[in-house]
């Protein structure tokens, strides 16, 4: 019916598990892609370098939201190192496409955006979000 | 706009759609439904190859040449702009070819707005504008220190006359600046009724045509704009070519925007004297291919007819609006008396991931805030889905986009 909107991303969108907040992040952070209006914010819990915990709040289409749940539950468990090497093509592996169009791509890539803007916000500038617990990252 | 169905012909548009071979492609293997032409129009055969034989065959630098090539390139870009000039009821002095609706509005807010705007006056706006028909304002409004102003909207989202007369009454408005038909809303305004609250209130009007040009036939003089821009691409022309009317006695005591070659009479180190009229404000080289496609696609639209095209695309929104308003869970948006759009929003589904699904079936439709973000945020909407119709579309396209919208709510409905 849709080779876009698979079986993967209308669960993630429709039943997400992580949606919620923290009660004691270590991590928050935030932005948008201004022209969808796709909103996001995060929440991280960082123990011993890997991330324990994790949750989203955010508005916008099923692409970029999907992406947040998929994300959020990839990154649970593992090292702030090896998150710092996500890219693309791991963010569309979660999604189960092989591609997808430039226009839908910031929404598919703000998850990974947001996550990297908790972690090392300060460290990138470019990103237009604020991060409001840079932290030491252990 | 409103042309009665029944005095006029209908568009005969399995011949119309013959003459346009981009209609003929195929999107995922399904037959394109282009529902997106108030973002642009496609293109028929008699502009493509007059846009090619113009560079095929008649090609040179326009004015001044004294060869053969470019007297006929001088010629045909002067007829160019004559034809242009009598679809709008001008005169081809008061014609002046620019890149696009965009370029024309910033053309005056440059070249009127600063000689003209001062600290204390106002700029009348309204709260549908296009940002072509707003960041212009914002930018002249900041260097001269004149203030904006904004005209608000009814309920159903059409133009609240008396708050033009508000804010005109506040005094100092030197110019009102509106759309003629939202591209979000498909509000159609009453022009010749701002035009003459405008004139009231001695201030100058100018009118965004954009979305109103490819639709009706436009007359100046009856609707009393000084300025009007319209924008060739979205009426069957090519990209990069426009035109801006503006009222002869006003032209010429405006100052030019752009300067190079072209716009002068003469030109000495420290100081220079500017060409008649309509050249002053067409500094450098123009896209004469682009103009003299223009002219074609203007002739082709006044063969079908103006006031059949009008009922032909006011029918199909009307006949779209009933459809989709029949869809649970599906909000038009802007009046019932519309232009040739309809924007829309479905509730659990954003709009980009409705167009994703709708390109999927081959429809194509604009998602996002249409450029009109202050709308937008009025609406409480960050974005809405928009279906816009035109000559070579008709029910059986609509259909197809209400099944596609049908089918997105299965895929991605709560």
């Amino acid at each position: 019916m849709s080779t876009l909107y698979t079986e993967i991303i209308q669960d993630a969108y429709r039943n997400p598990r992580l949606r919620g907040h923290l009660d004691d992040p270590s991590h928050t952070y935030e932005d948008e892609n201004p022209l969808c209006g796709d909103t996001l914010h995060i929440e991280l819990r960082v123990e011993g370098g890997h991330v324990v915990d994790a949750r989203f709040e955010g508005r916008g289409c099923a692409i970029s939201q999907a992406s947040a749940e998929l994300l959020l539950d990839r990154i649970t468990g593992e090292s702030t190192e090896s998150i710092a090497g996500l890219d693309r093509e791991d963010v569309l592996e979660e999604l189960g496409i092989p591609s997808i169009s430039p226009a839908r791509l910031k929404c598919a890539l703000l998850a990974l955006k947001v996550v990297k803007g908790a972690l090392y916000g300060l460290d990138r500038p470019a990103n237009r979000g604020t991060a409001s617990a840079p932290g030491p990252l252990d | 706009m409103t042309a009665a169905l029944d005095s006029v012909s209908p568009i005969d548009v399995a011949a119309v759609r013959k003459d346009f071979p981009l209609l003929t492609r195929s999107m995922q293997g399904k037959p394109l439904v282009y529902l997106d032409s108030a973002a642009t129009s496609q293109k028929p055969n008699i502009v493509l190859r007059t846009l090619d034989e113009y560079y095929r065959f008649h090609n040179a630098n326009v004015h001044r040449g004294v060869y053969q090539l470019a007297e006929e390139a001088t010629e045909a870009y002067e007829s160019a702009r004559t034809v242009l000039a009598a679809f709008l009821g001008a005169a081809p002095e008061e014609t002046i070819f620019v890149r696009n609706a965009t370029e024309g509005i910033n053309l005056v807010a440059n070249a009127w707005g600063r000689a003209n705007l001062a600290a204390g006056d106002a700029i009348l706006l309204t709260e549908m504008e296009h940002h072509s028909n707003l960041v212009p304002w914002q930018i002249v409004a900041k260097a001269s220190g004149a203030e904006l102003r904004y005209a608000g909207l009814r309920e159903d989202g059409s133009l609240d006359l008396e708050s033009v007369e508000r804010q005109l009454s506040g005094g100092r408005v030197r110019l009102v600046a509106t759309t003629y038909i939202s591209n979000v809303l498909g509000s159609i305004v009453p022009v010749e009724r701002v035009a003459m609250l405008a004139h009231a209130a001695g201030a100058l009007y100018l009118v965004d045509a954009a979305q109103a040009a490819p639709h009706a036939a436009i007359d100046v003089r009856r609707l009393g704009a000084d300025f009007l821009v319209l924008t060739g691409h979205k009426m069957l022309g090519p990209m990069g070519i426009g035109v801006l009317y503006g009222r002869k006695e006003i032209l010429e005591e405006m100052p030019p925007f752009l300067g190079g070659g072209e716009m002068i009479r003469k030109v000495r180190l420290q100081q220079s004297s500017w060409n008649d009229l309509p050249w002053k404000f067409e500094a450098g080289t123009p896209s004469v291919g682009d103009a003299v496609a223009l002219a074609a696609a203007v002739g082709y639209l006044q063969n079908l007819g103006m006031d059949q095209i009008a009922a032909h695309d006011t029918m199909l929104a009307e006949y779209a609006q009933t459809a989709l308003a029949g869809l649970r869970g599906l909000t038009v948006i802007g009046p019932r008396q519309r232009g040739a759009l309809v924007a829309f929003a479905v509730d659990g589904i954003h709009p980009h991931d409705l167009a994703s699904v709708l390109d999927e079936q081959g429809i194509a439709v604009r998602a996002g805030h249409h450029c009109a973000q202050p709308l937008h945020d009025r609406l409480g909407l960050a974005a809405t889905t928009r279906a816009s119709f035109y000559i070579y579309n008709d029910e059986a396209d609509v259909d197809r986009l209400v099944a596609g919208i049908d089918l997105a709510q299965q895929v991605l409905g709560g």
